[in-house]
């Protein structure tokens, strides 16, 4: 241990550690994958504060979310201009949400933001139906589709407006035994 | 007031990683919180307690880093971190997660290897007498020629027997050394404590997960959480996320098949007749198996009475080879007899562990069984040696006093000293050849069956009729529920022969590091990911609750030993004792002062204890009573919800037909304004027409009542075009007092949303 470190100033390094759920070690790991991505681009010395942003597709085009279907949301979500272009402070903020420890409500805050593909605040047909091609990769029909987000909002929409708000979908995310242990992404 | 603005300030900083809001608001928020705190925290200590403030306000600083110190120093040290990353990565949560079991079993073997280890082995190995002072310590004069043939040790015979791993080794002396080492105290509270810590962690893990895996089986949000919760975040693989969409795929298109149709129970008769079938069948299976392993056990008593050596490998090591194959092949045979039930997967993966947890039980009770029979056997043994040793000694000393008694006394050799059958060691012998066999069987059956399978097909295809990767054999799947209880079962036994053979602790944790780097390797090597996903969902519960089980049920046998049956006279620390738990009385008696020894046997008095039990009982029966009537108020109120939803979503639909209807008539009525009022109230519409519609309606209805925003725009002050506005939390800018939405919080948020509603 010990600040053998030029990247950050301590006290950069310790608003990190109360603002995210990581160790020191952790940070300064994540700052090592997130240069790596472009090292061209990204200092070596954060002391200053520059104001880099690693476009999209570098961060698509990790190994842990080149994978996933919802990448795109994902880094829109936590973008700062919502186009999916990071800075350092998302990318953190970003792998902090989706850690271990973060609690089950901020994750199904994120996990609202995630599915809302035309960020409206709410959850309606078309994001379900978005969601559900995405899941499933189209294989499944026009009909099918239809019937599974009729059913979703039949089941989740508590008041009754045709569409999921945060609330519904919270009341919903919370009981199911599995949200947890699946919306974590290990780094 | 000043205080608790800071004392407000100090808890917003140390929630502030919870908050919902962009790394930029957080760090800002930080600072200035930090500065305000700094600020207003010196000026809070001026007057009398100031340098004491100071002091513990400097002092809270530094316990802060302190514990922030220590738990960076944690995560370091937990181990194979990126390893299990890159499995989950490859094979998803489910499999990853019976080597986060395994690391975790790692971590409490690790501490009973200390606890063994550090107070039991090592204080006899230094401050005990060494090797062959005393009978008990040294091999005896029959077996020396063999004592370091390489077989004798494989069977913790010879050196191994007699030495600091097992029990009869130990000197029963009291204290031992110059530290005055209460060596049998020691042992004694070695076995109790980690049969304790045990429970303790085991429970605490239970409660913990209890605490965060909500609700169990619900299934009111069926869709919902097939749609939100079934995309393993964790996978970073391509072939393992084809197969995890097309999982979710068969998973969406059962489910909708089981909507639309209603059950089609073409058969019930054949169904219930095949099942009966089936459980006939597994239950011939577990008594076969169990009377297999007991028949087997006396088989090799009579061996060991003819003498060990007339007879071959195969014989000598029956017993274990036996419980190990039983152990591998059943399972597979369960498999095979659950295809005539006809389960949905899940409650098939149920059954299926259900048998395999009672073959294995079975079988180790079994096991038990026919070592009580060997116990006693020893035990008559015990009798006759004892009785044989004092006519030898009757005889030795009757030769040298018949020599001149200048001669000094005849010192006799501890080798030639005849010995009692030591039944604590025979009972650690017995539990040691068992884990070993059994992990010898485990390797084995790794390398054969997933290995070599793999191998076979990989290059075999080329020169075969059919494709072998896709059809028959195909590479293998992880099998996580075997494995699981494959480790629990293991578990199980070093619990029970920990008390007998010290050196369990110290052989499982060097299993257990072992099977970490061969299994992962395994798996990564030959294993492919499973092409149908499905957890015992909350089974991690499930596995917790089998562990509590096995550790329940193991140290039941130990218990038993332990209170009934005397220890061996001449072997172990308990020797000479009429019972092993005397020795805590021995301890009470000489160890602490008097009064402490009066207090303890007034309080054994069984007019205290009587009642006390009783009181127990009393207060258990209490509190179970207490815990129902709040299980039934949870369910009450649950259902108080639910209709109270229902009847919600039924006033809705009916405001919602009758705005719909006066919209109409005011259509009719007037069509212009209908007209101007639509445009007045549209925002960009990405939606569906029939969303619109209701919502446009619903926003007519809003307006009329005066509530001249949409829903759409109450929050946030969003702007009307789609501009992209990704973080703005629903509540709007209050400033740092903003809180999540959680469930407490819930009333607030809908008292915003539907007052117009509820007004009516």
């Amino acid at each position: 241990m010990g600040n053998k470190q030029t990247i950050f100033t301590a006290q950069q390094l310790d608003s990190y550690q109360d603002c995210t759920y990581f160790t020191r070690k952790e940070i300064l790991r994540l700052f090592d994958r997130y240069r790596d991505l472009a090292p061209q681009l990204v200092p070596l010395d954060y002391t200053c504060q520059p104001d880099v942003k690693l476009p999209y597709e570098l961060i698509g085009s990790m190994p842990e979310l080149k994978d996933n279907p919802f990448r795109q949301r994902i880094a829109e979500v936590f973008s700062d201009d919502g186009e999916g272009n990071m800075t350092l402070d998302d990318f953190l903020d970003m792998f902090s949400v989706m850690s271990e420890m973060a609690p089950r409500d901020l994750k199904a805050y994120y996990a609202f933001k995630i599915y809302d593909f035309n960020n409206d605040d709410f959850l309606c047909k078309s994001d379900l139906e978005k969601t559900l091609n995405k899941l499933t990769r189209n294989e499944l029909t026009e009909d099918e589709v239809r019937m599974v987000c009729e059913k979703v909002i039949d089941e989740s929409d508590l008041d009754n407006d045709g569409r999921l708000s945060l609330e519904d979908f919270q009341t919903m995310i919370v009981r199911a035994p599995d949200f947890l242990s699946t919306f974590h992404i290990r780094i | 007031m000043l205080k608790e603005a800071v004392d407000e300030r100090k808890k917003l900083i140390q929630g502030l990683r919870g908050k919902p809001w962009a790394m930029k608001k957080k760090l800002v928020t930080l600072r200035e919180s930090q500065e305000f705190v700094d600020k207003y925290e010196g000026a809070l200590g001026k007057g009398k307690g100031r340098k004491l403030y100071a002091y513990k306000v400097m002092m809270t600083k530094k316990w802060m880093k302190f514990k922030r110190d220590f738990e960076n120093f944690k995560t370091a040290c937990i181990p194979w971190e990126m390893k299990i990353k890159e499995i989950e990565s490859h094979f998803g949560s489910s499999v990853a997660s019976y080597f986060i079991f395994l690391r975790w079993m790692y971590g409490i073997n690790m501490i009973l290897f200390c606890l063994t280890f550090g107070l039991v082995m090592v204080p006899e190995a230094l401050m005990g007498r060494p090797y062959g002072t005393i009978p008990r310590k040294t091999v005896p004069r029959a077996e020396a020629p063999s004592a370091m043939d390489f077989a004798v040790l494989w069977d913790f015979g010879g050196y191994a027997q007699y030495s600091v791993l097992f029990y009869g080794y130990y000197n029963n002396q009291r204290a031992i050394g110059w530290l005055k080492f209460r060596m049998p105290l020691s042992y004694f509270l070695v076995g109790v404590g980690t049969v304790a810590y045990s429970y303790m962690v085991v429970i605490r893990t239970m409660a913990r997960n209890a605490n965060e895996s909500g609700v169990g089986d619900d299934n009111s949000f069926n869709f919902s959480w097939k749609m939100f919760t079934s995309w393993d975040y964790l996978i970073g693989n391509p072939e393992t996320a084809d197969n995890k969409f097309a999982s979710i795929t068969t998973i969406f298109k059962e489910a909708i098949l089981e909507e639309q149709e209603s059950r089609k129970d073409d058969n019930i008769h054949l169904t219930r007749f095949l099942r009966v079938l089936a459980n006939f069948l597994v239950l011939c299976c577990l008594a076969g198996s169990g009377y297999l392993i007991y028949f087997v056990v006396r088989r090799s008593q009579k061996f060991a009475l003819d003498g060990l050596e007339n007879h071959t490998w195969w014989e000598r090591n029956e017993v274990n080879m036996v419980m190990s194959l039983l152990g591998m092949f059943c399972p597979m045979l369960f498999d095979v007899i659950s295809a005539l039930e006809n389960y949905h997967p899940r409650v098939a993966l149920q059954w299926q562990l259900g048998r395999i947890f009672a073959l294995f039980l079975g079988n180790l009770y079994t096991f038990i069984i026919a070592l009580m029979d060997e116990i006693n056997l020893k035990r008559e043994e015990e009798n006759i040696v004892k009785f044989n040793i004092t006519t030898w000694e009757a005889s030795h000393y009757n030769i040298s006093a018949s020599e001149n008694s200048t001669s000094p006394p005849v010192t006799i050799q501890p080798a030639d000293v005849p010995r009692g059958p030591c039944w604590e060691t025979m009972v650690g012998q017995e539990f040691v050849r068992l884990i070993i066999s059994d992990t010898m069987t485990t390797y084995i059956t790794l390398l054969i069956g997933d290995f070599l399978r793999a191998v076979l097909v990989r290059f075999l295809n080329y020169c075969w009729c059919w494709d072998l990767e896709a059809g028959f054999p195909s590479y293998s799947e992880f099998d996580v529920s075997g494995n699981v209880l494959g480790l629990i079962f293991n578990q199980g036994m070093i619990w029970m022969g920990a008390f007998y053979a010290p050196c369990l602790p110290a052989l499982n944790l060097l299993r257990l590091h072992v099977s970490m780097y061969l299994q992962c390797w395994a798996v990564m090597c030959c294993n492919v990911p499973q092409e149908r996903v499905f957890k015992a969902s909350g089974s991690n519960n499930f596995y917790m609750a089998m562990l509590l089980v096995i550790l329940f049920l193991s140290t039941l046998p130990a218990i038993y030993t332990i209170v009934t049956i005397p220890p061996s006279f001449d072997c172990g620390p308990f020797s000479g004792k009429k019972r092993m738990f005397d020795v805590i009385q021995e301890t009470l008696e000489s160890d602490f002062p008097a009064w402490f020894s009066k207090v303890f046997s007034s309080a054994s008095n069984p007019g205290l204890v009587l009642p006390f039990i009783l009181l127990m009982v009393l207060a258990i029966y209490y509190l179970q009573s207490t815990s129902k009537s709040y299980k039934e108020a949870n369910v009450d109120l649950k259902k108080k919800l639910q209709t109270q939803n229902e009847e919600n979503k039924k006033k809705n639909k009916l405001a919602a037909l009758k705005a719909q209807m006066d919209l109409e008539e005011a259509r009719k009525a007037a069509s212009p304004s209908a007209e101007h009022q639509k445009n007045n109230n549209a925002s960009p519409d990405q939606e569906a027409d029939e969303e619109e519609d209701r919502g446009r309606s619903q926003r007519m209805y809003h307006s009329k009542n005066g509530r001249s925003p949409p829903p759409h725009r109450h929050y946030g002050q969003l702007p009307a075009t789609r501009a992209p506005v990704p973080r703005n939390y629903p509540h709007g800018n209050q400033g740092s007092a903003g809180y999540l939405p959680s469930f407490p919080r819930e009333n607030e948020a809908r008292m915003h949303r539907v007052p117009s509603l509820q007004r009516h």
